[in-house]
This record gives C-alpha cells, sequence and structure tokens, in this order.
C-alpha cells in the first residue's frame, strides 16, 4: 500500500501572487494593533470607539489616562459614581459635503469608558486636564484611604 | 484605479525602533487632500514629517509628562508614532502644509497648479 498523501486540489489552487501579498499586509496590520487594545478595543471592530485608558496610583492621587485625541474640551464628560468613574464624549465630524473621504480610519461619535476605582477618592477634588489630545484626571484619594504610618509607642 | 495618497508600508519593516501605526483618514478637498492622523501625546516638539522620493513620513514622539506612582492598569502603548504615505506625483510636495492640535495631525496636500481642473474661456 502506497503511504503518498492525498493533495486535494483545493490546497494546490494557490491564490495568484499579489493577492498574498496584500493578503500578507492585511495580516501585518493586525499585529500592529496594540494586544491590550485588541482586547480593550473589541468594540471598534464593530463600530464603537473606545480609547485606551491607563490607570497609575500613588500614595495621595489615582490618576487616569485617557487617549483622546481631537477632542474639543467641552465635548468630554467626566463623571464618578460608587466608586467608578466614567468618561464619555462624542467627536464630531469635521468633513464637510464637498469632500470626500478616501479612507478613514478614525473614529467619529460617542464613546464612554468606566473604570472602577482601586480605593475611594475625594470626589470634591478631582481635576482635570486635557493637552496634546490626552486627558489626565487626578483623583485625590480619601483621607480614610490613603496609607498611614503608625507609631509604635 | 490609481490611489492618490498611498499608504507605503514596505518602509515600515526591519526598523530597529518599534514604532506604532497611528490611525489616519484622508480626504480629498477640491484642489488638494487634507490628511489627518491620530497622535495623542505629541506635540509640535516631537513631531518629524519629511518628504524623500514622493514619498511622506510622519514620525511623532510623545513628550510624556513624568507621572509618578504605579500603574495599575494600561492600555496604551509606550512606543512612537511613524507612517508612511506614498504621494501622487500630482502633489505638489513644496506646498505641504501641517498642523498639530491635540493630538491630531492635519496635513494639507495641494494638488500642483498644472494638475488642477482649468476652465478655458471661448472666445
Amino acid at each position: 500500500m502506497s503511504l503518498i498523501r492525498y493533495q486535494s486540489p483545493e490546497v494546490m489552487a494557490w491564490p495568484p501572487l499579489d493577492r498574498w501579498s496584500s493578503l500578507r499586509d492585511d495580516l501585518n496590520s493586525l499585529f500592529e494593533l496594540p494586544f491590550w487594545s485588541s482586547f480593550a478595543r473589541q468594540g471598534q471592530l464593530f463600530g464603537g470607539w473606545s480609547p485606551a485608558l491607563d490607570l497609575y496610583q500613588d500614595k495621595d492621587n489615582v490618576v487616569a489616562v485617557v487617549e483622546l485625541p481631537g477632542m474639543k474640551k467641552e465635548d468630554i464628560d467626566i463623571s464618578l459614581r460608587d466608586g467608578t468613574l466614567t468618561i464619555s464624549g462624542e467627536r464630531k465630524s469635521q468633513t464637510s459635503n464637498g469632500e470626500k473621504a478616501e479612507r478613514t480610519e478614525r473614529y467619529i461619535g460617542r464613546f464612554r469608558r468606566s473604570v472602577t476605582l482601586p480605593t475611594r477618592v475625594d470626589a470634591d477634588k478631582i481635576s482635570a486636564s486635557y493637552r496634546d489630545g490626552i486627558l489626565t484626571v487626578t483623583l485625590p484619594k480619601a483621607e480614610e484611604a490613603k496609607p498611614k504610618q503608625i507609631e509604635v509607642k | 484605479m490609481n490611489t492618490l495618497v498611498r499608504e507605503n508600508r514596505n518602509n515600515e519593516r526591519g526598523q530597529s525602533e518599534q514604532f506604532i501605526t497611528p490611525s489616519g483618514s484622508v480626504v480629498e478637498a477640491g484642489d488638494g487632500y487634507t490628511l489627518e492622523v491620530e497622535m495623542p501625546g505629541v506635540n509640535k516638539d516631537g513631531l518629524e514629517i519629511s518628504v524623500e522620493n514622493n514619498e511622506l513620513t510622519i514620525v511623532g514622539r510623545r513628550s510624556r509628562p513624568g507621572l509618578e506612582g504605579k500603574l495599575i492598569h494600561r492600555e496604551s502603548r509606550p512606543e512612537n508614532y511613524r507612517r508612511t504615505f506614498e504621494l501622487d506625483p500630482s502633489i505638489d510636495a513644496d506646498k505641504i502644509g501641517a498642523k498639530i492640535d491635540q493630538g491630531v495631525i492635519t496635513l494639507t496636500l495641494p494638488k500642483a497648479e498644472h494638475v488642477k481642473p482649468r476652465k478655458i474661456a471661448v472666445s
């Protein structure tokens, strides 16, 4: 009995070379997507916009940093409720009617990100700044959440 | 069909520094094109735009404010941005204009005078 494997004709039908190279580009562009954002921004693939959010903390503050390129300050909303920080807003299209989009990857429309804060914060002292397309929200920790040194007498 | 502002990915391989590809859009506007590229965290000082051999390259380096503290959750990427576009010969490379506002770079790429549609009056 022969042990030569049968190759089905479909397997041999390679796409033409130029199609391979464009397929390769498409695949490469998939890998260019940041690893984390492929989880965090899954919504984007289905038409939503989910900007990248980083969270830092030191002994006094919790700091949220969100990438929001090309927004207007007044179109960003920040709210705090039950220990959850929510950042939402809308980016409006600036393309007028006479223009024709050749290709677009920029997302226009609403977004909303929520994050549960690791500690209690002082809601009255929250501050935010928006610079170079980055929103930085500084949330001072509530007194009782700050680490305390207890002196042994 | 010829795409007038085409992306060139070939040049992005084999680089020693790792870059991320920012998202962008190309809009045709009358006598030229408008290119918008998103580079949050980049300002004027970190931006490098060059045209060589009909290729437009945009490199954006972040100016990170020294954030103190411990990172507890991260979705952003630390790498700088780089993207290359191939320019159609109809674009006048000497007249490319650029501005950056809130992390979005807007490039205006006017078509050269000789390729603009012209109305010829019949006398």
